[in-house]
């Protein structure tokens, strides 16, 4: 008997989307041909990005390149004027936020937008409450308190934690989902040496020990340098340069666009 | 008989209206961001449907043989007329938020006609959204009138009469209202603090995007929402139809203490309404004792726009500011 309405069998189904979609096995986010207008300006310009399971990507470029905007575009927060959107090999373009972040991509914002009226415990019971219940639950909320450094203020409320804390805060929450893709918005802006060095030890803990794929968005290039596999380059909404980071730190014309200037590449 | 005895007694049923017909409109104003103009023809629903039920409308229905609630013992005849009532308009509600305040039925029959959205939802869009419940309101008052006439037979008042000394009495079934209002207050506060759907809407009202990027499913939250705050206003009406004279416009009777509660309440539903609903049952009451009802519900007014004037935010934000500085102290 087939298990499937059109009797084929699940595994077998997804692997022919995947081979549709000319996405191979490891690649767990694609875009192609992503382009977003906002009247006349065009902010996202025929960009194809893609990121490896397991991969710790870091997206970078002047402000206004276009990198937050690519970010919405992929959690669904925009939608885009043209181009598809894949995620583990499924066309995800037309859904929703929540159903993307469902089927294991997750997001941290730029600003820290934790629920500041709820107590750190109640921040990561949002999250888990669809996962998981009783014990279960419990035992989720408490590695989740840990994999952002705050159980001994689990029971604080989130608005009495340091800025530095709250972004640890919604890290973990994103992690909670135990996502296959993690995208952070300028995770370390505005925080301390200390407080920086903390959010890197988490993100690379998270990378390795639960082969989480992290997009970081950074201006940071000390942070960047110290945690990213691989790095892209957005500029005026284009993919400009991608490779390591040594490649890109050396790279002339990355330097010239971020101090300011013109370039023909 | 002390005048604070009668005072209190008559505080009782004041309170009980007041909280009973806000706690709908405060909830969906409170996470949907929607002023709904219809509260008063939501709980008009709510009376109908029990009336009707009660009366042995449903009987009547294609495909049901027997009428459901006269096959039950008399004592409760009312209760199941009553729990109908809230059905009937928690079902109406969920269908007004679909066809107009979500767009969501119009929307996907334009998608798969036309290829695009038409109806922008109506959440956070406070004077659409009453412009558009006033006309529900105006075509509801309309249609209920044209089905059933000016008026139904009423439902006799349970529970006969309570006496206080000195020949005065009251209607014990207000007094009941009291404790039903209260216990409504308590289980809505275990709702919003200890269940998994109370956690998804306090974490939609404060951020949306945020809760989304979570996993929330924030449609069907307001979805639910609404649902809610209908059937509460269902529960209203439902309450108030052994009361009132049921006819069409009986809502406009319920609209001014829910909006002033919800205005003087501020934006914590449970919180709120529970203050809004001691102090202005308690203003009502003393000035409705002693010049009579149409002084009671001027002195409503005022009180609101006292405290529009000196607190702005509404009572329950004086509690947070309390919190907020004792939280600081300790």
């Amino acid at each position: 008997m087939s298990d499937t309405a059109d009797g084929m069998d699940p595994a077998v189904k997804q692997t022919s989307a995947e081979l549709a979609t000319g996405v191979d096995t490891d690649t767990i986010l694609k875009t192609e041909g992503i382009t977003k207008r906002f009247g006349g300006l065009t902010a996202i310009d025929d960009v194809d990005f893609d990121v490896e399971a397991g991969e710790l990507r870091c997206l970078i470029g002047p402000n206004g390149a276009g990198k937050s905007t690519l970010l919405n575009l992929i959690t669904g927060a925009l939608s885009p004027s043209e181009g598809e959107v894949y995620f583990r090999g499924h066309d995800i373009t037309e859904m929703d936020p929540h159903e993307r972040i469902r089927r294991g991509l997750s997001i941290k914002f730029q600003v820290p937008s934790v629920y500041e009226d709820l107590t750190v415990r109640e921040n990561v019971r949002l999250p888990i409450q669809r996962l998981a219940s009783g014990a279960e639950r419990d035992e989720r909320m408490a590695d989740a308190l840990a994999a952002a450094g705050l159980s001994a203020k689990a029971d604080v409320a989130a608005s009495a934690l340091s800025h530095g804390e709250q972004q640890q805060l919604e890290i973990g929450m994103a992690a909670s989902l135990d996502p296959d893709l993690l995208l952070l918005d300028e995770p370390v802006a505005g925080l301390s040496v200390d407080e920086r060095a903390e959010i890197a030890e988490r993100i690379t803990q998270l990378n390795e020990e639960r082969s989480i794929a992290f997009v970081v968005i950074e201006h940071d290039t000390d942070f960047v340098a110290e945690i990213a596999d691989h790095v892209t380059v957005l500029h005026q909404g284009e993919t400009f340069r991608e490779g390591s980071i040594e490649e890109i730190e050396t790279d002339p014309e990355v330097q010239r666009i971020y101090l300011g200037g013109e370039t023909d590449a | 008989m002390a005048p604070g005895v009668d005072l209190l007694v008559q505080f009782f049923p004041s309170f009980a209206k007041i909280v009973l017909a806000a706690t709908g409109l405060a909830i969906i104003f409170g996470i949907m961001g929607v002023i709904n103009l219809a509260h008063g023809e939501f709980i008009m629903v709510g009376a109908y449907a029990t009336t009707l039920a009660y009366n042995g409308a449903l009987g009547a229905l294609p495909l049901v043989p027997v009428d459901p609630i006269g096959v039950l013992p008399g004592a409760v005849q009312l209760p199941a007329a009553m729990l109908t009532g809230v059905l009937v308009t928690a079902l109406f509600g969920l269908v007004v938020e679909r066809t107009v305040i979500s767009g969501a039925v119009p929307n996907w029959i334009a998608e798969r006609t036309i290829g695009r959205p038409v109806v922008k939802p109506m959440y956070d869009r406070l004077l659409d959204s009453m412009v558009a419940t006033w006309g529900i309101s105006l075509i509801m008052v309309q249609l209920v009138r044209n089905l059933y006439g000016n008026s139904l037979n009423g439902i006799g008042i349970p529970f006969g009469q309570f006496s206080y000394g000195n020949g005065l009495s009251i209607s014990t079934y207000k007094l009941v209202l009291a404790g039903v209002a209260a216990l409504v207050l308590l289980l809505l506060y275990v709702v919003f603090v200890r269940t998994d759907y109370g956690m998804r809407a306090r974490a939609t009202i404060q951020n949306e995007g945020m809760a989304k990027s979570l996993g929330v499913d924030t449609e069907r939250t307001y979805m639910a929402t609404f649902a809610l705050g209908s059937g509460l206003a269902g529960l209203t009406g439902a309450l108030y139809a052994p009361l009132q004279t049921i006819v069409p416009g009986m809502g406009g009777g319920f609209l001014v203490e829910a909006f002033v509660a919800v205005v003087v309440g501020g934006a914590s539903v449970v919180v709120g309404t529970l203050l809004a609903g001691g102090l202005l049952g308690f203003v009502y009451a003393l000035f409705a004792n002693v010049w009579g009802t149409f002084a009671g519900r001027i002195m409503l007014l005022v009180v609101a726009i006292l405290v529009i004037r000196f607190v702005p935010q509404g009572l329950s934000s004086l509690v947070e500011r309390i919190r907020d500085r004792w939280a600081e102290v300790s």
